[in-house]
This record gives structure tokens, C-alpha cells and sequence, in this order.
């Protein structure tokens, strides 16, 4: 108990700065905040089995993240039949000849023994191949894109229930993970990063310009719920109840009768979008608990202790008969998975995908603020450290607000300094990040929760 | 003379951009490319270096005209340039001084540093977000164009049309001399000499003699005259938008690589490489063959190999391709 006391006192000071936000902002506000720090969580799980088990840098987490996104948008959106039969057979004949152009390549290479011909007939068959392919999809493409294009104009997807895209997108992310290790992982540490990184951007720009998969910069919007919606729940007996009953204190106060209903009504507006979002917490927090105690689990095994020694020492590792080059490759599929899996839960909580809004600044480098501020190679601390960074990613704008009124309260309400700060609030976020991100790494490079290895 | 049209065509559409463009990553890619030779880490916070440097030569070049200095026909940039530098260059110094030198002194390994550059690069974005706000600027000034289309067809009488922007050429007027320049200093004087040593060799170069405090100062003084530079020459170019020179981080870094990081005259190239790339692969070349090809073989579709969409996911493929078949890049840097 003792030696977790700093673990509960960190995680205890977490939950109350959320509770204070719920009670001086609203509850709507704390509970969206604390949504968001729980897919950050997950996604700095990932980062961290990554990291802070293997000491793998993977800059590419925004592409993992958005695969996520794209696994829920084509699991739980209904298949556009007319788009299917405008163009279905040519797309399926491309990814036919893709398929078999893996195949071929694979063939050649595993047949060959290296020389120059081989590399030019691989190099003759791809790029053969992708003309063939343009040529055979071009028409399917041009035709699934115009079957009512302000609505629909993609393929659609399987109609399922959304919940079962976080397994698809682990799929999904741990796939392209792996093609990714394989071509990327001999590479040197910081080579691995800028490659990664990189990659993640074509990834998006693939996700962008695809219409015919993902409809592109128009957004999938309205995507199913794993939650009842704010408008049924309003006309449910049950949950009116509900509201009344926990409100009842406040209600009696009323004795106006009218009064009294539209108070209730407005209480269980409100009500209704607190409850869906609880409804998310539950799922999100079941996903999270999960992982912890499998990663937990991993960190403990003698895997996790193999993983370590291969970090600490590459080379030690490999002389005692360590697959360095596996391992290394099977826990970046695995981190990558978990990021998915936050792609897909992400999607989920906001309903729509929107893939412009995939940017690096703040689906990796965040990301790996959070590992770092929280502690690598600690679980706890990870999650922490997606609690700790998003809170202050969201509240940093009336913190920063809080301040600038402060340190110009000498200043007239109209004096252009002041003005130009109040209206340069949202970027102090950034400035608290850097700062908060140099300070941890110089005074505390292990995070706030260090790693600690105990032997069991 | 189709032929010739079709010539034109090109100069106009892909050649001259491609040279602008391409000194613009050049200036950046040997930013990065001597700062991983010589501070052996890989910078995230190059595209927001850049434009710090640019927004003070923005500062500048609103006070210069607000007093009534201006160049003529050139850009009051230019004039600005040498102030921004001198502020810039304090910058990178105090930088150094406060983050980085701790990191190198413990000789902390590059990941750490790269991690940390990535807290500079938040910092610099902030900094920059709250004193010049993250809208597009435009801080062009004097004569547009060297020669305009309508011009140039009336003169040659010619059915396409060449236009070529001032900004164009002072462009790769300026990255040519300060390119040579800096060439000249790492080749011939004794500063840059041993700034080579140092990059290829550091326990030998100490050994030597070579002041490690001196090299790392100068380095940081190059770098911020480049990244000064290079982000001015792209917002006169195009405009200053401080999320663009963050997302201009990546093609710089694929120059780098692709042109060998850690080697100054493989990421000038690089520049180009990946310039080009970018624009021969995604131009659509329907007219150029309607020039070239008799009327009956007419294209009917765009000839486009790529989309303009995946304009950047050119040079990171590029990138790709060369960190598996040659991954110290085309001109032989440091091996990975």
C-alpha cells in the first residue's frame, strides 16, 4: 500500500481537479473531458508498450489513430447499394490485382537471389501494376463517387454495430504496423521517428483524397451509437423519473406548477446528455481496465522482463538468444493495435470522421507529451499522463485567461496589449505543452510516475 | 513550334516553380541536415524555427514601411532579413544556452534531444501564435512579376504564355550565393573546417584541439541565418501561415534524408529531388501532349500520374524507397 501511496495520491488529485470542473463549469464539460482522457489513455498505452517496453519511437500514432477512425466508419455505416452495383466489381477486381501483385512481388523475392534484374522486374511489376489498377478502378471509382454525392458517393460500409470497430481497427492498425515494421524498424532510433511520421501523413492523405472509401474532406457524419440518444431518452418515462427523483430536493423548492415542468425540462435535457456520456465513460473505462490489467500482466511476464532486457541492452539480449528483430516487430503491432483501438473509440464518442482534422501536432506529438509527462514504461503512469495532459490541453485556455486578466489587471480594458492576449488565449496551450514538456524532461526525465520494476 | 510551346509549357508550370520551391527545402533540409551532423539530433522544431525567424521579418517589414523605407521595385523583406537575423540568431543561442546545452554536456542520447526539440517546437509555435496570430500574411511588396504571361506572348508571339514571379527569382538568386557562401566556409576556412571534423568525428576533433563550444555556436549562427532565410524566401513566395511551416517540417526532412542527412551538399540537392518530384509526378500533362502529339492521338484524360492531392505523399514515398535501398541516402551521410 505504502509504495502505491504516490500512485493513488496522483490519481486521487486527477479525479478532483475533473470533480471541480464538474461542479464550478458544468457536468457536461468535466464528463467530455474526462471521455477524452480516457481514449488519451489508451492511446498513450499504446505509445508506451512501444517505448517505454521496447524504447520503439513511433511518431506515426495520428495515422494509427485515423485507420481506428476509418475501421468505425466502415463496420457500422449501412453499404450504399447503388453505389455497390455502380462500381463495386471494378474496385473488387483492383483489390484482386493488388492482392495478387503482393503475391508476385512476394513470389520473386523469395525464389531470387538478390541481383539487379530482380530488382527491376519487382520494380516493373509495381509500377505496371499500379497503372493497370488506375486504369481498372478509374471508371468504379468515378462511378461510386457520383451515386448522390451530397449524401453518400462512397461504398459505404457493413451495418454492423459500431462497438465491434474497435476490434477491426486494432485489426486495421496492427496490419498496417506491420508492414510499416517490416520496411522501417532497422532503422536507427530517431530515423524510426521521422519515417513514421512521414508514413502516417501519406496514410492520411490516402484517408483524405479516397472518396469512394471514405467520402474523403466531406466527413461521414451520423454514425450509430453504442448509447441511446439524448432525444429518445427525453420522452422516457424512466429516465424523467430519474431526473426527478435526484433532483427532487430542488424541484419542491417550486411550487408553481408550470414552473416546476419546465424546470424539470430543462433538467432533463441537461440530464440526458450527462447520462449518454456516462453511458461512453462505462464502455471506455471497461476498454481501459481491460488493457491495464493485460498490459499489467505483459510488463510482469517473462516476456515483458525479455522486452526490457532487449531495451537496455540490444545486443546482450540477442547473444542470449533473444529474436531481437521479432520482438521488436511484434510489440509495435501491438502498441499500434491499441492505438486503433482509441481511433475507433474516438470516432465513436464524436459520432462523425472527419479525416482533415487529422493533424500530427495533436494526435502524435500530444501523444507522446502525455508518455513522457505521465512516466514511460509505467502503465499507470501513461494513463496518468493522458489524464494530466488533455485536462490542461482543455483548461488551458481559462487558465490562460485567469493570467493574462491578472498580470494586466494595471492595463485599461481597451488597451491594445491586452486586447491582443485576451484574443491570443487559445495558444497558451501550446506554450503550457513546451514548457510543461521541458521542465518534466530536465527535472524529472522519468515522468511523474516513474518506472519501477519489482521483481514478484 | 508546338514544340516550342510545349517546351514553355513545362518551364512555366513545373520548371521555375519547382526551382523556387525546391530552394525553399534546400534552405531547410541543410538547416536540418547541420544540425544532426553536428548536434547529432534530429530537430521536430525546424518548421517552427523557420518561422520565428519569418514573423520577425515580417515585424521588420510592417515598421519599414509604416516610416516610409522601402526597396523600390524589391521587396522591403530583404531589407528586414539582416535585422531578423541578428533577433533570430539570439534566439537559437538563448535556446541553446537554457534547453539543449544540458542534454549535450550529459550527452544524453539523440532521442532525448529530438524529444526535447519537440518541446522547443511547442514553445516557438505558442510563441509565435500569440505575437503574430496564426492567420495567412502576405508581406510582398514592389514589382510582381519579372515578366508577365500577356508579355511574353506578344513578344515571341508564342501561344503559351512564361511568367516569371520576382519572388521566383530572388529566390534562387539569394539560396545560390548563400548556399556558395556557406559552402565556401565549411570547405575553406578553419571555422569550418573543424566544424566538419567535429561532425565526423567528435572524440578526434576534441583531441585536436577543436573548441566544441565554439563549433556548436557557430552552428546554431548558421542555422538561424538559414532558417531565417529559407522562411522568409517561402512567405514571399507564397505567404506566411505559421501551421504551413510546420507541415513543412516533413518534405524538409525527406530532403535531408533522401540527400544523406549530416552531408550540406546532399539535402541542397535533396531539395531539388523532392521539389521536382513532387511537381513532375503530380502535374497533369494533357496540354503539353496536345502540343506534342498530332491532333488523332489526342489524349483524352488528364495525364495525370498523381493527384495534386498527394503532392506531399510523393516525397514521403520517395523517402521511403530511399531509407530502404540506400539508407544513407543518395550522397552517402551518416549511415543509419
Amino acid at each position: 500500500m505504502r509504495k502505491n501511496l504516490n500512485v493513488i495520491a496522483a490519481y486521487s488529485i486527477m479525479m478532483g481537479l475533473i470533480i471541480l470542473v464538474g461542479i464550478f463549469q458544468s457536468w457536461n464539460i468535466a464528463l467530455s473531458i474526462f471521455n477524452l482522457c480516457l481514449i488519451s489513455a489508451v492511446m498513450t498505452m499504446g505509445a508506451n508498450i512501444q517505448w517505454g517496453y521496447a524504447g520503439l519511437i513511433n511518431f506515426g500514432i495520428m495515422g494509427f489513430t485515423a485507420l481506428g477512425g476509418l475501421a468505425a466508419v466502415l463496420i457500422s455505416v449501412d453499404p450504399v447499394q447503388e453505389a455497390w452495383s455502380a462500381g463495386g466489381s471494378d474496385i473488387l477486381f483492383s483489390l484482386f490485382l493488388i492482392i495478387a501483385m503482393v503475391f508476385a512481388v512476394r513470389y520473386i523475392l523469395k525464389n531470387y537471389k538478390k541481383s539487379k534484374n530482380r530488382t527491376y522486374i519487382v520494380a516493373a511489376i509495381i509500377i505496371l501494376g499500379i497503372v493497370i489498377i488506375r486504369f481498372i478502378s478509374e471508371p468504379g471509382i468515378e462511378a461510386i463517387e457520383n451515386v448522390e454525392p451530397a449524401k453518400t458517393g462512397f461504398l459505404g460500409g457493413l451495418g454492423l454495430p459500431i462497438i465491434f470497430s474497435w476490434v477491426v481497427g486494432a485489426f486495421f492498425a496492427g496490419g498496417l504496423a506491420f508492414v510499416i515494421g517490416k520496411v522501417a524498424l532497422g532503422l536507427r532510433a530517431d530515423y524510426l521517428a521521422i519515417a513514421t511520421l512521414l508514413i502516417s501523413e501519406i496514410v492520411i492523405a490516402i484517408i483524405k483524397h479516397e472518396d469512394w472509401l471514405t467520402r474523403g474532406v466531406k466527413n461521414v457524419i451520423g454514425l450509430k451509437r453504442p448509447a441511446p440518444y439524448e432525444v429518445n431518452l427525453q420522452q422516457t418515462d424512466w429516465f424523467i423519473n430519474l431526473v426527478e427523483r435526484f433532483n427532487l430536493s430542488k424541484l419542491n423548492l417550486i411550487t408553481d406548477l408550470t414552473e416546476r415542468q419546465t424546470a424539470l425540462n430543462q433538467l432533463v435535457i441537461e440530464g440526458s446528455s450527462v447520462f449518454v456520456k456516462l453511458c461512453y465513460s462505462g464502455l471506455f473505462l471497461v476498454v481501459v481496465i481491460i488493457l491495464l490489467i493485460l498490459t499489467q500482466k505483459a510488463l510482469y511476464s517473462p516476456w515483458g522482463r525479455m522486452m526490457r532486457a532487449i531495451r537496455d541492452n540490444e545486443e546482450a539480449a540477442n547473444a542470449m538468444g533473444k529474436n531481437v528483430v521479432k520482438q521488436h516487430l511484434l510489440i509495435f503491432v501491438l502498441g499500434s493495435a491499441i492505438v486503433g483501438i482509441a481511433g475507433a473509440m474516438l470516432v465513436t464518442q464524436d459520432g462523425l470522421f472527419t479525416p482533415g482534422s487529422y493533424r500530427p501536432l495533436r494526435y502524435t506529438f500530444l501523444i507522446w507529451v502525455m508518455v513522457i509527462v505521465g512516466g514511460s514504461g509505467n502503465n499507470f503512469g501513461a494513463i496518468l499522463g493522458g489524464f494530466v495532459v488533455w485536462f490542461l490541453w482543455i483548461e488551458a485556455a481559462p487558465i490562460g485567461l485567469y493570467l493574462v486578466n491578472l498580470t494586466t489587471a494595471g492595463l485599461d480594458d481597451t488597451h491594445f496589449l491586452k486586447v491582443h492576449l485576451i484574443e491570443s488565449v487559445p495558444y497558451f496551450r501550446f506554450l503550457m505543452m513546451g514548457v510543461g514538456l521541458l521542465v518534466i524532461m530536465r527535472y524529472r526525465p522519468k515522468g511523474i510516475l516513474p518506472e519501477k520494476i519489482e521483481i514478484k | 513550334m508546338d514544340f516550342i510551346n510545349a517546351i514553355i509549357l513545362l518551364l512555366n508550370y513545373i520548371f521555375v516553380p519547382a526551382l523556387a520551391y525546391g530552394s525553399q527545402l534546400a534552405l531547410g533540409a541543410i538547416f536540418v541536415t547541420l544540425i544532426y551532423g553536428i548536434l547529432r539530433f534530429a530537430n521536430f522544431a525546424t518548421g517552427d524555427m523557420m518561422s520565428f525567424g519569418t514573423m520577425f521579418v515580417i515585424l521588420f517589414t510592417w515598421y519599414f514601411q509604416s516610416v516610409g523605407i522601402s526597396l523600390g521595385v524589391f521587396p522591403t523583406a530583404l531589407l528586414a532579413i539582416p535585422f531578423a537575423i541578428i533577433l533570430m540568431v539570439g534566439y537559437m543561442l538563448i535556446i541553446d544556452k537554457f534547453v539543449f546545452k544540458y542534454y549535450r554536456t550529459k550527452k544524453s542520447p539523440p532521442v532525448q534531444l529530438a524529444m526535447v526539440s519537440i518541446g522547443v517546437m511547442f514553445v516557438t509555435q505558442a510563441v509565435v501564435r500569440i505575437i503574430i496570430g496564426p492567420s495567412d500574411r502576405r508581406f510582398f511588396d514592389g514589382e510582381k512579376f519579372l515578366i508577365k504571361a500577356g508579355e511574353f506572348k506578344e513578344i515571341t508571339g508564342l501561344n503559351e504564355g512564361l511568367a516569371i514571379k520576382s519572388t521566383q527569382v530572388i529566390t534562387i538568386i539569394v539560396t545560390l550565393i548563400l548556399v556558395s557562401t556557406l559552402f565556401w566556409f565549411l570547405n575553406k576556412t578553419k571555422t569550418g573546417k573543424s566544424m566538419r571534423a567535429y561532425s565526423d568525428n567528435e572524440d578526434l576533433a576534441l583531441l585536436s584541439g577543436i573548441d566544441p563550444k565554439k563549433i556548436v555556436m557557430t552552428t546554431w549562427i548558421i542555422a538561424g541565418i538559414l532558417a531565417t532565410i529559407g522562411g522568409a524566401l517561402y512567405g514571399l513566395d507564397k505567404s506566411f501561415k505559421p501551421f504551413t511551416y510546420f507541415n513543412n517540417m516533413l518534405p524538409i526532412f525527406a530532403a535531408a534524408i533522401v540527400g544523406g542527412i549530416g552531408n550540406p551538399f546532399g539535402a541542397f540537392l535533396g531539395g531539388y529531388v523532392i521539389a521536382f518530384s513532387e511537381i513532375l509526378l503530380t502535374y497533369a500533362y494533357r496540354k503539353f501532349f496536345m502540343y506534342v502529339l498530332p491532333e488523332s492521338m489526342e489524349p483524352d484524360g488528364l495525364i495525370q500520374l498523381l493527384s495534386t492531392d498527394y503532392k506531399f505523399a510523393v516525397s514521403f514515398s520517395i523517402l521511403v524507397i530511399v531509407l530502404l535501398y540506400r539508407p544513407s541516402g543518395i550522397f552517402k551521410g551518416k549511415v543509419l
